[in-house]
């Protein structure tokens, strides 16, 4: 059975969550999440022509609160928590690029 | 370079230099018309201080969970329903990325079971735009960027206001449906005006509560679409034909010097008139998206969709093929889609259905009549008047101040028509008057009779001076073409 995920797949993803990892991390990380994915495969041999996917593992749907406006926090405390603020607003290091 | 509107069998089409064509798709975002926002009690309103409606939720702190908010999933559907798609059974996933704009590192958003799949527009001159899906997620904060030269790129630090954060959007997606930047110009008004009519939202392009990007590529007809690139930034209706044409040429320029397209984002500049790369599509688009587990799926009830449909006001489309079909036009006009737009449709089919001329009728629609004094004007008024107009009583330029009174006062227009003097003038004594006019300016009637038709003005000039302009120019010009050719 070839290895369910790569080293260099560990690499990309750890990339994309923002996480600096050491080639040890990475090998540990690797090994741990192929054991997860083997899981997965075992659970995935079954025969579930039958069975919806789940999204969720709670029977619950339609959930909903009525469109009431609730009290807000007020500025200063949220900006007291913030680690800079300025005019009102969070202050945060220069963003490069635009939102995806 | 230049791109001309042309058109075949299939429909118009732009044409773009070396017989290249245009295919645009286009994503529009759209902020439901809710007292609050998607997941949390904060006020959904525009305009207040930074950060004053925030909580837990929407700032993303830990341990808060979302709710639901009941009224942006009706709306949903609404809009939904009002673009003729199947609503069908849905699931919110995580978008996830990195961004200060969104403080929980995830944008919550429908992926694989969006609510609203499968639509249609239909186009005031007829062309159909298939919707692909409309699916809700939540809008993001608003970034400042500060210091440097106030340029993204060179700025020293941003501030974050996460008032924005966490509004209900819908996000509406079409198929690459337009041909011409006209038709990506025309869809977008007519959506404005369904969401509108519809109440789920106020649709205002300069508040961004709707905004527009553009998937744009060029092919040659009879060979598969090319390339696309998003453009992004786009913040009125006449920038988004602009930005179109723009790119489209771009597009073609590096195709004819034998580069190609590589798919990308692209923000506009308006004031430069040209987009520039943002970034690369290629890199960026990896959002590993999973469902929310904060969230159950949404399961709409049957019936509630049937009390929707039965409730949903008559669109832009069905009140102007009424109105056309009213007015004895098999497709509606410019005066017809400009009636319906300034509201007054109803007021034209009941005055045309009291024997009222449908011509006349939309002009003064169109024109003289604010829709904000609509109700002044009952639809008997409006049909008196246009017989008033019809019969010869009134001229065509005294309806029109009489129909602006009728609306201003609520009048009748035969008692405006006599405060203000506006008396048939008997055509006898119109005669006499022209031929004193003639007599008045006889270098100008000689110059008319050699056949210089605008030498007539002089004359016309003075009868309408001894009438006090109250003669109909019509018939004067009438009159005095009888006695040229006598
Ligand atoms: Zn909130």
């Amino acid at each position: 059975m070839t290895a369910p995920i790569s080293r260099d797949d560990v690499a990309h993803v750890a990339r994309l969550a923002r996480l600096t990892l050491t080639d040890d991390e990475l090998d540990t990380f690797t090994s741990q999440l192929a054991s997860i994915l083997d899981h997965a495969a075992d659970v995935e041999a079954l025969d579930l022509d039958d069975v919806a996917p789940t999204s969720h593992p709670y029977p619950l749907e339609n959930v909903v609160r009525p469109d009431e406006v609730r009290p807000c926090l007020d500025r200063d405390e949220v900006l007291a928590e913030a680690p800079s603020a300025e005019d009102g607003m969070f202050r945060v290091p220069p963003v490069l690029g635009e939102a995806p | 370079m230049t791109a001309t509107t042309a058109s075949d069998q299939g429909g118009a089409f732009t044409e773009l230099p070396s017989g290249y064509r245009l295919v645009v798709g286009l994503e529009v975002h759209v902020e439901l018309h809710t007292a609050t926002k998607l997941f949390c009690g904060c006020p959904n309103q525009f305009g207040d201080d930074p950060n004053t409606n925030v909580c837990p939720v929407c700032l993303g702190l830990p341990g808060s969970m979302p709710v639901l908010n009941a009224q942006a999933m009706e709306l949903a559907m609404r809009l939904g329903r009002a673009l003729h798609c199947e609503v069908r059974p849905s699931v919110f996933a995580r978008k996830n990325y990195f961004y200060p704009d969104m403080p929980k590192d995830y944008q919550v958003s429908q992926y694989d079971q969006p609510t609203n799949v499968d639509g249609h527009l239909d186009l005031p001159d007829g062309t159909r735009i298939g919707i692909e899906r409309a699916h809700i997620e939540e809008d993001t904060g608003k970034s400042t960027h500060v210091g440097g030269g106030g340029r993204i790129h060179d700025a020293a630090y941003s501030l974050v206001d996460y008032n924005r954060c966490g509004v209900p959007l819908v996000e509406i997606v079409s198929r690459p449906d337009f041909r011409t930047a006209e038709q990506a110009k025309a869809y977008v008004n007519e959506l404005r005006a369904i969401l509108v009519a519809t109440g789920v939202s106020d649709a205002k392009m300069e508040e961004g509560s709707l905004r527009v990007d553009a998937n744009v590529s060029v092919h040659q007809p009879d060979t598969p679409f090319g390339t696309r690139c998003e453009i992004k930034n786009i913040n009125s209706v006449r920038s988004l034909g602009r930005a179109i044409e723009y790119e489209a040429l771009r597009q073609v320029d590096l195709l004819e010097a034998g580069e190609r397209v590589i798919q990308q984002t692209r923000h506009w500049n308006e004031d430069e008139g040209r987009t520039h790369m943002l970034r690369s599509k290629e890199e960026a688009e990896d959002y590993r998206y999973f469902p929310e587990p904060d969230l159950v799926p949404m399961v709409p009830d049957p019936a509630r969709i049937e009390a929707i449909d039965a409730a949903l006001p008559r669109l832009p489309a069905e009140r102007r093929a009424a109105l056309a079909e009213a007015a004895g036009r098999t497709l509606p006009d410019e005066s017809v889609t400009i009636v319906v737009d300034r509201g007054l449709d109803e007021l034209a089919l009941d005055a045309v259905a009291a024997g009222a001329d449908a011509d006349r009728t939309l002009t003064h629609l169109q024109h003289d009549l604010d829709p904000d004094h609509a109700a002044n004007v009952p639809a008997a008024h409006l049909a008196q008047l246009v017989e008033l107009e019809t019969s010869g009583a009134l001229t065509a330029s005294q309806a029109k101040q009489v129909v602006a009174e009728m609306g201003e006062t609520g009048k009748a227009p035969e008692a405006i028509a006599a405060e203000r003097g506006f008396e048939a003038m008997d055509t006898s004594e119109l005669e006499g008057i022209v031929d004193e006019a003639i007599a008045a300016n006889g270098e100008a009637w000689e110059k008319y009779c050699a056949g210089e038709q605008k030498a007539q003005g002089a004359i016309v000039g003075h009868v309408m001076k001894a009438t006090r302009g109250q003669a109909d120019g019509k018939l004067v010009s009438q009159l005095l073409e009888q006695r040229r050719s006598a």
